[in-house]
């Protein structure tokens, strides 16, 4: 039973038993009449909605309850099952399809191209439907922001949609209620305000022309009703920064493509931020050793380890609040008029990254961070400016956002008209303040001084439970809508299934704010584009386009022409605090706290940290050792007076004197994956220092297991990562595989197999263009019906993903060099595990493919013993969700669901394979990969295209050609193993000024 | 032998006969049997039955949980995935070595002092294959499916895999385990006859009557009989090489450094043998001890046995220093050479020295003759074997898995309470066992002690 505070019932619960015995009692008529008085009762509706509310709804669509129809409806099932049997079966009749509905071959998946809305921003997606049920999402190649890519979070959207524990009914005062009465509620609620006074809207970012224009809409109606913005992961540093530099709100697009040296001031570009994914692809495109001299150097300076940062050529690790200074030294180095600040000690980095830029005029970006203060993305503008890279390498566009205003005032402003009594309504869209608001702000307390409050969510989250009332909220699979992208891009929200749980979307609710509670999604989001385009007649065509395509075009915002102002940093900085300092980072996984209840993304090993589960602080080794601070010793961080207990992790290459708080746990009511995972750092996160917090970190004495998948953190001198420098790499081209004792083709007195014939697969990782992002972890996740596991069973080793990203550090703990490493099944063609198989339960395909027979496998684990790469997982209990109704039609029904008992791996998406395999043995010619559009999901999913996957044995194709780079080498083929799957080596390109400095390895140096 | 021998040294102790040659044909045959047929079930065998008992109660809580939610009851992991399971299997597989040892090859060697202690070690041998066969069904993650490791005719049209040192493991144990159960049911024939002959009930005389086969004692059937237990000896004696041998090789076929060594087979017999030896002293020096079996078992068994644990402990040492050589010197790899440090120093470090010490160095007082003579201290360093030998197997399996080639998969082992409950509820199985054969079939093979008695008391023609 969900706690309610505005639940003043005294009566105490009805439990099933109970009112079982209760009938029990009954007998022939008077059955029916205690029934019926049963069902009158407040005690059984409760209890309704508790055990089952979707039949309490279809009980309370009739309004008022009538109890005759209500009998009519249960009396019998209740009377027969005995109140025992309370699964949700439709009685529906099935219906041979007499005539076809069009395009549904059965067993053949349609893609629809829609849109994700991720922080208010869009990324165009393809989602998989299997005969009506989306179980896949996958990049749209014709997006902008995606090309095809899916991170982690959006490939895990499709979990949250089938998620069970998502709000099921609409409530008020925590009892199932009908829309119509929320009609009847909110229309009595605004009518007596004058011009809407003391009506707030609060709602996240709102990229949404649509849902803009209604908003304004709203407030045209009644013109004292006031909008509010907060999201905790919000951009008003950057927002500022274009005001201070710019005069005006700007947004800015990047062409890493373009740009021969890039210099990123605490941005982590690579996996934060609305062209993350976009930005990730052109810098790798730029950051190639294909190009030779022309490949792209990046700095960064980094206030905690991020991606970014391991892909930079040269690193600098400071404290967050240093990096000012270094922005105003490297402003004044390019002739701007700034006061500087003390950069004691980096004056030889920054004047070799000066050198850099001003050599590389025009083509180069400086990139400020999110959380960096206005000021440093004011000078972060007008270096650009100096450096001519306006128009060329950096581009202001008018702002993507509906409403671009400084969020966490917005917030504050609302919070002080709560206290003060002046919010008569209150109406929260998407946006979780109970949790996340500033802790400040009090959002929780003032909460109970609206007279109406109402959430609009997909959870009955912590503002939902303190709301009067909850609406349940469409997921964006489930609804129309629109959503703009990092470049202004729109496109078109489609749903590829019925609402599971009858929600309405916050097109519809503003729509019933508005007085048309009838309207769908689809006719507001229609007319509100029949508008904008005054396309007239041809508009149903032109929406059929947009809907093929995924994007709208033409919708990207204008170039907005702009001059950075002088002068904003002619004083000088505050004298920098040596005090210890916070920064607040969101999750890779599950972001600011929104996907705390998915498991994929919880159980995703944090890039760089490999911790799951749980958010962590993070500290320096050297802070950690002078603190006494050991590997999941519970910490104490005081911020003012607020203080929360959090769980540390020691992280190399992090500042000292500073420590870095993931957002996104402590959750409480987040649903049963997501409780009680994490520490809840908004309890320490105040408006006056959202980012960068002064404060103090203390032992506590005891400590907790933060969980990770990877225990050891060294190579050990393997050459398992291959590195060289650019330079290196030029001279010596072949110089990968030096490291390869016995050659490229060990000898072997037995002969080997025939592969000359038919298509071979293969597969090449690129680890000069990988970022780390794990995208592929979780996409494979979703492709391959992975199971997820849990905190304990990854604790004793247990994970169960096909595809991991290793991680390793080498060099100073203080600055290590990063190697990231996606590794999977090498489908070796001479296979350890194969051989050691007693029931022939893994085999090899004639096409290359190391096969796994579940059905046979008896589970011995041998070919888990004997595999080098360990890339083999058992399902040790029988992980898979057998039972979650909702869950089940996620599944990929291409897939087998493994059971206890068996092991499994990476089967390069075999189903993929049999896939166009068989559409081509029908037309009697091999598969040509490029022809067929044949991907692994890995491959698919991954934003800077490092992995490619494809035939062997067609010189033409992309894996054949990766395969002959002078690059290319095999991990551990000493051992004979001949791995199908390859490496790239990775090449850095330094700065030969600053080599030495950076911890990275030389040439011939092994992580 | 000669009481007048010229000169003895200080603290000389006379070894005596493998038989107190006081005992007519008669006394020895009656005081084998009475244990069966006279005596109430003495106290201390009633209650060690009894506490063996619960824990076979343990062991089959344990195999319902286990069969029931998986092995992940078990500490097994990735990449640590063989653990308890196959060091205990391989275990108790060493401990029934000496069973076949006794019965096969001392009896081709005309080993007179095997004679009584082979029906008592044959015994042990396949209470100790019972256990171990236990394991490799049950750790499979489908145990339901483990007859698929047999080759039969099916509707699969599926053959196990050949080229799996677990299929071999299955030809190895099953043949040691049948070949060891006729062997040691061949030579109780006699000894159950005499017993129907001597039964004072109708149930014992029924039940002894149906097992003896109609043995009479004519002179035909002691000639078949003689025939039949020399065949068996011959065929049980490459079964003595080849068991362990093969096990060995479930770790030298895969390629994991710590397993993939070619030393492992005549390394793992000699194993083997040394705590196979060391759990029959282990068993014999109590049982002897209070059933006042000393007359039989003398103190020349026992010397000589600790004489067969002291060669091969020397030869497991040899191994342990071979094993250390290939891998840090000779091999030149470094995978090798990382895997032996990691051993030696990692944070299992504690186990690999506890072997040493237990397998290497407490043994060699064994040399010692005053050692070898005086029974508690025997009995001590036959259970510290024990411990040697299953941290031998420990070490080989648990620090080779959990750092491999790949640092990232790299990872540590802990049993759970499930893993040890199952391990002490076999203890209990095999100690039950042992209970029932101590108290319902003669320990001593009858026959030939009175076989040898009279080869003693008339010397040769």
């Amino acid at each position: 039973m969900n706690e309610n505070p505005h639940n003043n019932a005294t009566e105490p619960e009805l439990t099933l038993a109970e009112a079982r015995a209760q009938l029990a009692k009954a007998r022939g008529r008077h059955y029916w009449r205690s029934l019926e008085q049963l069902a009158s009762s407040g005690r059984f509706h409760a209890m309704m909605q508790r055990e089952m509310p979707q039949q309490a709804i279809a009980v309370s669509e009739w309004d008022p309850i009538d109890r005759r129809d209500f009998i009519r409806l249960m009396g019998a099932s209740l009377a027969l099952a005995g109140l025992t049997a309370c699964t949700k079966q439709h009685e529906e009749k099935i219906v041979p399809y007499v005539s076809a509905p069009e395009d549904i071959i059965p067993g053949k998946p349609l893609f629809y191209a829609t849109a994700i809305s991720h922080a208010g921003y869009g990324y165009g997606v393809l989602a998989e439907s299997h005969m009506g049920r989306p179980t896949k999402i996958e990049g749209n190649p014709d997006h902008p922001a995606s090309l095809g890519s899916a991170d982690a979070i959006i490939q895990a959207s499709i979990l949250q949609m089938y998620d069970p524990d998502r709000s099921q009914a609409h409530t008020k005062l925590g009892r199932s209620a009908t829309w119509n009465e929320f009609a009847r509620d909110i229309e009595a609620a605004l009518t007596p305000l004058s011009g809407g006074a003391g009506f707030h809207i609060l709602t996240e970012t709102v990229t949404s022309p649509t849902l803009a224009s209604q908003l304004r809409a709203i407030l045209e109606k009644y013109p004292q009703a006031r909008w509010h913005q907060y999201a905790p992961i919000n951009q008003d540093n950057a927002l500022e920064g274009a005001k201070l530099a710019l005069g005006a709100p700007a947004s800015v697009l990047y062409s890493f493509d373009k740009a021969a040296v890039v210099l990123s001031l605490d941005a982590d570009f690579l996996s934060h931020g609305p062209g993350h994914m976009r930005y990730a692809r052109d810098f790798m495109a730029r950051h190639t050793p294909e190009l030779g001299e022309k490949m792209s150097r990046l700095y960064a300076v980094e206030s905690s380890p991020n991606l970014t940062g391991a892909q930079a050529d040269h690193k600098l690790s400071v404290r967050a609040s240093q990096v000012e200074a270094i922005a105003r030294a490297l402003a004044r180095g390019l002739g701007l008029n700034v006061a500087l600040g003390d950069t004691t000690g980096l004056d030889g980095w920054i004047s070799a990254v000066l050198r850099d830029l001003k050599r590389h005029r025009g083509e180069a970006i400086v990139i400020a961070g999110d959380h960096q203060p206005p000021i440093v993305h004011a000078l972060a503008h007008a270096m650009n400016d100096a450096l001519d890279n306006h128009g060329k390498t950096v581009e202001l566009i008018e702002p993507v956002e509906a409403e671009p205003i400084n969020q966490v005032d917005s917030i504050k402003e609302l919070a002080a008209a709560m206290n003060a009594g002046s919010v008569k309504v209150l109406l929260m869209i998407g946006a979780n303040p109970a949790y996340n608001a500033p802790a400040d702000c009090g959002f929780s307390a003032a909460l109970a001084k609206v007279p109406l409050t109402i959430h609009h969510g997909l959870f009955l989250d912590e503002t939902a439970k303190l709301s009067h009332w909850h609406l349940a909220a469409t997921h964006y699979l489930e609804e129309w809508g629109d959503v703009r992208a990092y470049d202004g891009t729109a496109s078109i929200v489609q749903p590829l299934i019925e609402p599971l749980y009858g929600g309405r979307s916050a097109y519809e609710l503003l729509s019933t704010v508005l007085g048309r509670s009838s309207r769908k999604g689809l006719e507001i989001v229609q007319e509100y584009w029949k508008e904008a385009s005054a396309a007239g007649d041809a508009f149903d065509s032109q929406w059929r386009h947009w809907l093929r395509d995924g994007v709208i075009p033409a919708t990207a915002s204008g170039v907005k022409k702009a001059v950075a102002k002088a002068g904003f940093a002619a004083e000088a900085p505050a004298a920098g605090s040596a005090e210890f300092e916070f920064i607040f980072q969101p999750d890779y996984g599950v972001w600011d706290g929104c996907y705390a209840n998915n498991g994929w993304l919880q159980e995703m090993p944090r890039p760089l940290t490999q911790v799951v589960w749980d958010n962590v602080v993070l500290v320096a080794p050297q802070t950690a050792a002078s603190a006494g601070i050991k590997q999941g010793a519970i910490v104490r961080l005081r911020v003012g007076a607020r203080e929360v207990e959090a769980p540390a992790h020691i992280q190399p290459g992090h500042p000292e004197g500073a420590a870095t708080v993931y957002l996104g746990g402590g959750r409480t009511s987040a649903g049963r994956t997501g409780d009680g995972t994490g520490f809840n750092a908004y309890a320490i996160r105040a408006s006056d220092q959202p980012w960068i917090a002064v404060g103090t970190l203390s032992t506590t004495g005891a400590s907790t297991d933060v969980v990770t998948a990877q225990e050891h953190h060294s190579l050990e001198g393997r050459h398992l990562y291959r590195i060289a420098t650019l330079e290196d790499f030029i001279k010596d081209p072949k110089w990968v595989q030096a490291y390869d004792e016995f050659g490229q083709d060990p000898a072997s007195i037995y002969p080997g197999f025939d592969y000359s014939k038919g298509n071979q697969w293969g597969m090449v990782i690129n680890l000069n263009a990988c970022i780390g992002c794990n995208a592929c972890v979780v996409a494979c996740q979703a492709e391959n019906n992975i199971p997820v596991v849990g905190k304990d069973q990854v604790r004793r080793g247990r994970e169960m993903h096909w595809i991991r990203v290793d991680r390793y550090f080498s060099g100073d703990p203080a600055n290590p060099s990063t190697a990231l490493q996606p590794v999977t099944c090498m489908h070796c063609e001479n296979a350890p595990c194969e051989a050691v198989c007693p029931v022939a339960a893994t085999t090899h395909s004639a096409d290359g493919i190391n096969q796994m027979v579940y059905n046979r496998c008896v589970g011995t684990r041998y070919c888990s013993n004997n595999c080098p790469y360990k890339v083999r997982r058992f399902n040790f209990y029988k992980f898979a969700d057998h039972t979650t109704p909702s869950l089940k039609l996620q599944r990929n029904p291409d897939v087998t669901v493994r059971s206890r008992g068996v092991m499994e791996k990476c089967t390069y998406c075999i189903q993929r394979i049999s896939a166009v395999r068989i559409a081509a043995k029908k037309q009697g010619r091999l598969v040509n990969v490029k022809q067929d559009g044949l991907q692994t999901a890995c491959q698919q999913a991954c934003p800077t295209r490092a992995i490619v996957f494809g035939d062997i044995n067609n010189p033409e194709d992309d894996v054949a050609k990766l395969r002959a780079s002078p690059l290319s080498y095999g991990m551990l083929i000493e051992l004979n193993t001949r791995p199908r799957t390859t490496y790239l080596g990775r090449i850095r390109n330094p700065n030969r000024e600053l080599e030495g400095s950076s911890g990275a390895p030389k040439h011939g140096e092994h992580v | 032998m000669s009481a007048s021998a010229p000169e003895k040294p200080m603290g000389y102790t006379e070894i005596p006969e493998v038989l107190d040659l006081n005992h007519t044909y008669d006394t020895a045959t009656d005081k084998i049997n009475d244990v069966i047929l006279k005596k109430k079930t003495p106290m201390p065998i009633a209650v060690a039955m009894g506490i063996c008992f619960l824990l076979v109660g343990l062991l089959f809580t344990t195999i319902t949980k286990l069969v029931s939610t998986g092995i992940g009851i078990w500490g097994n992991n990735q990449p640590v995935a063989w653990a308890f399971d196959i060091i205990n299997f391989v275990w108790w597989i060493g401990i029934g070595h000496a069973g076949t040892l006794i019965s096969a090859i001392l009896f081709l060697f005309r080993q007179e002092w095997r004679t009584s202690i082979n029906r008592f070690a044959e015994a042990m041998t396949i209470f100790a294959v019972m256990c171990a066969g236990m394991y490799p069904v049950l750790h499979v993650g489908r145990p339901w499916l483990a007859y698929w490791l047999l080759p039969y005719v099916n509707v699969m049209q599926m053959w196990p895999q050949f080229r799996s040192p677990l299929m071999w493991d299955v030809f190895a144990v099953s043949t040691y385990f049948t070949i060891s159960l006729l062997f040691w049911y061949t030579g109780l024939i006699p000894d159950l006859a005499s017993l129907r002959d001597r039964a004072k009930t109708r149930v014992s005389r029924v039940v002894t009557g149906i097992l003896s086969m109609g043995w009479r004692g004519s002179a035909r059937h002691w000639q078949r009989y003689d025939i039949i237990y020399l065949l068996l000896a011959g065929l049980s004696t490459p079964l003595v090489v080849s068991v362990h041998s093969i096990v060995s090789l479930d770790f030298a076929v895969a390629q994991l450094p710590g397993w993939h060594t070619t030393i492992f087979p005549p390394y793992f017999v000699a194993g083997a043998v040394y705590s196979g030896f060391a759990m029959v002293l282990t068993l014999a020096i109590p049982v002897r001890a209070y059933f006042g079996f000393k007359d039989f078992i003398t103190q020349r068994h026992l010397d000589a046995m600790s004489k067969v644990m002291l060669a091969t402990g020397l030869i497991v040492i040899y191994g342990y220093a071979m094993e250390a050589f290939i891998a840090l010197v000779y091999s030149g790899n470094p995978n090798e050479a990382f895997m032996m440090k990691n051993r030696m120093f990692g944070p299992y470090g504690w186990s690999y020295w506890l072997l040493i010490l237990c397998n290497g160095v407490i043994p060699q007082l064994l040399w010692l003759k005053r050692v070898r003579l005086h029974t508690p201290t025997l009995w001590v360093i036959s259970i510290v074997i024990n411990i040697g030998m299953w941290l031998e197997r420990f070490v080989i399996i648990v620090t080779s898995l959990h750092r491999d080639f790949v640092p990232s998969s790299w990872g540590m082992y802990a049993p759970t309470k499930w893993d040890i409950f199952m391990f002490i509820g076999t203890i209990g199985f095999f100690g039950f066992m042992m209970c029932l054969f101590l108290r319902f079939i003669p320990m001593f093979a009858g026959f030939e002690l009175r076989e040898l008695l009279h080869k003693k008391k008339s010397p040769p023609h």
